[in-house]
């Protein structure tokens, strides 16, 4: 269905961004590895194929948006910020470092410049802010979609389901929620702490066009992304099955999937191994 | 017409505004007919965004529409504009300094009737808290209307803190509110009292039933954050000490603000507020200003105790 050239350039992007992820967490520090990799293949179809914007005009009113509303995986907006030419990747080695602009959460004053949307960090926010930029957009006549990344663990917090309800009654078919379905949290299981149901059933409750796909599958994400376009008067989720740590054997070991851990130095030299061999 | 009411100054205020403004959006909690964004719906329904009884969603909604250019207003009653989506507005909006105006409406004891829940006593104190946040508190509606239109000019994220009962305005109509600048309503050289809101009123009364005896100065101190130490010290003038006067909890609130702008050149103070306490009901605003002792005698009390 997707040019075959294009899956493998994008599942080529996805590596590329893990490899960033490391290069910024390094060695002995804590980072959030985990949530960073069950995405990584979304947001390499996000930046790379799926959302409108450029690096040469980063502030042009029409760009997509992208909020992270599980603010702890900044770093993995980094490593795609990065690809894509809005600063040196060389600067991703200072990440959370003390004059650094890549903050451990998202930051709007230290990096609106390049290309952070809105700040995170505080759970259950994300999906609020990005239906006030689709309202906001849609009032202005413009073209274009907001896309929010959220975690299961996060939907936890009330605010997502007064989102939920708000984003419907003023019907933003310009919203796109993606929930990274990790099915783990910072402590240990999602349903060891507390029950999601049937999470597809909960959101087609709520009234939103509801997509399942497979988050490590490229196909299936760029699938779900353009279905996510034809929904009208509706915002739409996409519910994006994952594992927490994807992409390297000790993270997707890890009891919470490496949630936010520091790598040895063994960890670090073999995951830029394994993600330059394919290179 | 000079205004008598905060609430409706406010409303009229946005409307003023949304009409020269087109990015002037105006968002509710099941509240419109209380903090008077409805005169906004009834004018601009378009640019009205009624959330239902979600402040949380509200505030970072706020913060979503100013990040694509828009100049959102919350409102809410004071302790759910502030306290119900405190988080909010600290992750969404102080920290990336977004452009949001927040509007805690039915401030202080002014809801008289309702009790507790609905007494704001610590907005001052949790908002002035936040780095990159301009807190305004005014005195009259007159006052009110115009501290709306400076906080459209001003480019960065306000707490605009209103009354919710009538009274008369002495601040002339058409007199432009500057952010941060204490306005000298009656001059005196003994004793300056410094209060904010309704207070000022108080003030007043108090200054005038001891003429003759004390030199009362009253200043309005509409804009508690920012509050510059020079301007502060230079509105004292003579003065040799002061009486700050809220309708607020004395922690954190004004008096502090003030006590924190003189801290290099403290002078005697004396602080008239809440002591540590939560409102209550009462069948009418003055019996629950008495029952909190935040009346003219009471500051005239402390102006003549400070005196000495």
């Amino acid at each position: 269905m997707f040019d075959k050239e294009v899956v493998k350039q994008l599942e080529d992007k996805a590596r590329a961004l893990r490899k960033n992820v490391i290069v910024s967490v390094g060695v002995n520090y804590p980072g959030h590895i985990g949530g960073s990799f069950s995405a990584a293949d979304v947001m390499a179809a996000l930046y790379f194929h799926k959302m409108k914007h450029d690096p040469k005009n980063r502030y042009m009113p029409d760009r997509d948006r992208l909020i992270l509303s599980k603010g702890h995986i900044a770093i993995l907006q980094y490593a795609a910020l990065a690809e894509a030419g809005y600063f040196p990747k060389e600067e991703l080695v200072d990440t959370k470092q003390l004059h650094s602009m890549l903050q451990g959460h998202p930051d709007l004053i230290k990096s609106g410049h390049i290309g952070i949307e809105a700040g995170t960090g505080s759970l259950g926010q994300g999906l609020s802010i990005g239906a006030g930029m689709a309202l906001g957009l849609r009032m202005d006549g413009i073209v274009a979609t907001t896309y929010v990344i959220m975690g299961d663990g996060e939907l936890a917090e009330g605010q997502n389901w007064e989102a939920a309800m708000s984003a419907v009654t003023f019907k933003l078919d310009n919203l796109v929620a993606i929930l990274d379905k990790n099915n783990k949290q910072a402590q240990g299981t999602i349903e060891g702490r507390f029950s999601l149901g049937d999470i597809l059933e909960k959101w087609k409750a709520f009234g939103w066009n509801v997509i399942e796909v497979d988050g490590h599958n490229m196909e299936d994400i760029l699938r779900g992304l353009y279905a996510a376009d034809e929904a009208k008067g509706k915002p739409t989720v996409i519910i994006s099955n994952t594992v927490k740590g994807k992409g390297i054997g000790f993270s997707e070991e890890h009891p919470v999937g490496m949630h936010n851990a520091a790598l040895t130095q063994e960890q670090y030299d073999n995951a830029m191994i394994s993600f330059s061999r394919r290179d | 017409m000079p205004h008598t009411n905060q609430r409706t100054a406010y409303g009229q205020a946005l409307v003023d505004m949304g009409r020269k403004n087109k990015n002037i959006v105006v968002l509710d909690a099941d509240l419109g007919s209380s903090t008077m964004g409805r005169m906004f719906e009834n004018e601009f329904p378009d640019r009205h965004l009624e959330v239902g009884i979600a402040e949380a969603n509200m505030t970072s909604m706020a913060a979503g529409l100013a990040l694509v250019g828009k100049v959102p207003f919350t409102n809410s009653f004071a302790v759910f504009s502030t306290g119900r989506s405190y988080d909010q507005i600290r992750q969404s909006i102080a920290i990336g300094n977004v452009n949001v105006k927040i509007c805690g409406s039915s401030a202080g004891l002014s809801d008289f009737g309702d009790g507790a829940t609905h007494q704001s006593i610590e907005d001052i104190a949790i908002m002035r808290a936040l780095p990159h946040f301009t807190v305004i508190s005014p005195f009259d509606a007159n006052e009110a209307y115009q501290a709306a239109l400076a906080a459209v000019e001003h480019n960065g994220p306000v707490y605009l803190r209103l009354n919710r009962n009538d009274y008369d305005s002495i601040t002339p109509e058409d007199k432009p509110f500057i952010i941060g600048e204490p306005v000298i309503m009656k001059d005196g050289s003994d004793v300056a009292v410094l209060a904010t809101g309704y207070m000022v009123h108080v003030a007043l009364e108090a200054a005038k039933s001891l003429e003759g005896k004390v030199s009362v100065k009253v200043v309005n101190i509409h804009t508690i954050k920012p509050l510059d130490s020079g301007k502060v010290r230079a509105a004292l003038g003579a003065c040799k000490s002061v009486v700050t006067v809220e309708e607020h909890s004395i922690i954190g609130g004004l008096g502090s603000a003030v006590a924190e702008a003189l801290r290099h050149d403290p002078v005697p103070m004396e602080f008239i507020g809440l002591n540590d306490t939560f409102g209550r009901s009462a069948h009418n605003y003055k019996e629950l200003l008495e029952y909190f002792e935040l009346t003219p005698e009471k500051v005239a009390q402390a102006i003549l105790k400070i005196k000495k």
